[in-house]
């Protein structure tokens, strides 16, 4: 499955600048795994040491926070965007 | 991304700012892990995503210092990430708002001592005047062509007086379902309300994402997140000051995303290292309206982990679903042998109607669900009747009219006649 992913400003020194990249994976989980294979070490920014999303970050699958989805096993369908964004606090 | 700023090295600050732009601040400090940037546009660490917060090298400062400023926020203007002139630039000048002793609603709670810091009576009526006017300042020292936020409501309607009030272009971004006076509030000072269908969460996500994109926006609560937050001290510098420079023993603060009530924290914690007010042990609670309570289940539980909920409550000012700061406020609560509790929207309704009757103040509901926060820990035991206590009021009465529209109203209608009033059994 190929996916978009968008990276946050402090992500793209990973990507070379880019702001949207293209990955592949069935899983959010094999979608990083596929995005570090392009961009060494962006994954680890991501996650933790125990391999759990950070707690200030917060990645979308179309419009939908992971954390009330699957989580790392979510589904990422053909086509569709992944956002990678930094929790802010403060409405 | 807004290029504002070179965001990788530390120090003073070079590219295009003025000597002093940000005051005494010296850096931007990761909460988490320490890892310090340079004064600018950055919010999320680099190396953790953890929240980018203002370090200071703060100079003495005393009290007549501060008791010689002007009757607004900048009395403390050494302490916040503000040029010294900041009061030569156009700002609304919020703060140095009341703190009334609440003696009926103590006799009320059975509540020895009792201040209520009224917010309400800001520029635009709530507390997010503070955050703002400092935000807006570091929108001008970074030369920001627009000034923008995601909002709960509140800080859209700061946002767009205070861009209008200083000329430049204001966008603000708010969830299309939210109560009608507050809308009415940002339109009135902007050509560019955009109402969102979604929640407050929806709209912070699609304000990144733009923030991300656009040069030269500021977005209070994203990009120049740190310099905004930085504001909400002066809500605990005001209350340590007006109460004759000392801390009280105990506050109830609402929670939406956290912010204010870990910059309430910051600013006593920063009075005592200054040595503005004595060392004491001062207990925080946090307040949340049951359809949308995520630190206070979490407190509940006894865990860190908080869980993201789709919002449902009257309280929408303190509907922010996936709050930031939450670990924060959970980790505040806790040390300080506070708590975090939440009520139901019922509960909320009735306890703008009893801060109403009781101190002739009309809070909106996130004032109410402090106050009704405040009455059950009281009932709870979780409060010290016998501790002074300071509850705050964020935001005004008249922004949110539907949550008690239906439970007050006329006693009677009657005929203009003596006779009419006298059979309506009023006397
Ligand atoms: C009136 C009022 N009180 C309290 C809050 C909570 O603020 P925070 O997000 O800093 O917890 C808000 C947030 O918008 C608000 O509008
Ligand atoms: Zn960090």
């Amino acid at each position: 499955m190929s996916v978009s992913v968008r990276i946050p400003t402090i992500l793209r020194t990973y990507t070379g600048g880019e702001s949207e990249v293209s990955a592949e994976g069935d899983t959010l989980a094999a979608v990083l795994d596929d995005l570090d294979a392009s961009y060494s070490g962006i994954k680890g920014r991501i996650l933790d040491e125990a391999g759990k999303l950070r707690r200030f970050v917060n990645v979308y699958v179309g419009n939908d926070d992971v954390r009330f989805l699957e989580e790392l096993e979510t589904a990422t369908p053909d086509g569709v965007q992944i956002s990678v964004i930094p929790a802010v606090a403060g409405g | 991304m807004s290029t504002l700023l070179d965001e990788n090295t530390t120090g003073t600050p070079s590219k295009g700012l003025r000597e002093g732009a940000f005051g005494n601040a010296r850096a931007l400090a990761c909460r988490e892990c320490g890892h310090e940037v340079a004064l600018g546009p950055s919010y999320a660490c680099p190396e953790c995503f953890g929240p980018l917060e203002v370090a200071y090298d703060f100079p003495t400062v005393t009290r007549e210092e501060i008791a010689a400023g002007p009757r607004n926020i900048w009395r403390y203007k050494a302490l916040l990430p503000v040029p010294d002139d900041i009061e030569q630039s156009p700002n609304t000048e919020p703060g140095f708002t009341r703190l009334l002793e609440a003696k009926n609603l103590a006799r009320e709670l059975g509540l020895e001592k009792l201040w209520v810091k009224d917010d309400s009576t800001n520029p635009t009526n709530s507390f997010k005047d503070r955050v703002v006017a400092c935000a807006l300042s570091a929108a001008r020292e970074l030369d920001a062509k627009v000034f923008a936020c995601p909002s709960t409501g509140n800080l859209a309607n700061a946002v767009a007086a205070a861009g209008a009030r200083a000329g430049i272009k204001t966008v603000v971004f708010i969830p299309s379902n939210l109560e009608k006076p507050k809308q009415v509030n940002s339109a009135v000072f902007t050509d560019h309300l955009v109402a969102v269908d979604g929640n407050y969460d929806d709209v912070n996500k699609l304000a990144s994402e733009i923030a991300g994109e656009e040069e030269g926006w500021a977005f209070v609560n994203v990009n120049v997140r740190p310099f905004y937050a930085e504001g909400s001290k002066t809500l605990g510098y005001e209350i340590a000051e007006q109460l004759g420079w000392r801390l009280p023993d105990q506050i109830v603060i609402p929670v939406a995303s956290g912010s204010q009530l870990t910059k309430v924290d910051k600013a006593f914690k920063e009075l005592i290292a200054l040595g503005l007010v004595e060392d004491k042990p001062y207990k925080v609670f946090g307040a949340q309206a049951t359809g949308c309570s995520p630190v206070s289940v979490a407190y509940k539980a006894g865990t860190d982990a908080i869980r993201p909920v789709k919002p449902d409550t009257i309280a929408k000012s303190l509907a922010i679903g996936n709050p930031a700061d939450g670990i924060y406020v959970l980790d505040i609560c806790r040390r300080s042998g506070g708590a975090v509790e939440d009520i139901t929207d019922d509960e909320v309704r009735e306890a703008i109607v009893l801060l109403a009757r009781t101190e002739g103040i009309f809070t909106e509901t996130a004032g109410g669900t402090t106050v009704g926060v405040l009455k059950k820990l009281v009932e709870s035991g979780q409060l010290d009747t016998s501790l002074e206590t300071v509850v705050i009021n964020t935001g005004h009465g008249l922004k949110t009219l539907d949550a008690v529209s239906d439970r007050v109203g006329a006693v009677a209608t009657i005929a203009p006649s003596y006779d009419a009033f006298v059979a309506s059994g009023i006397l």
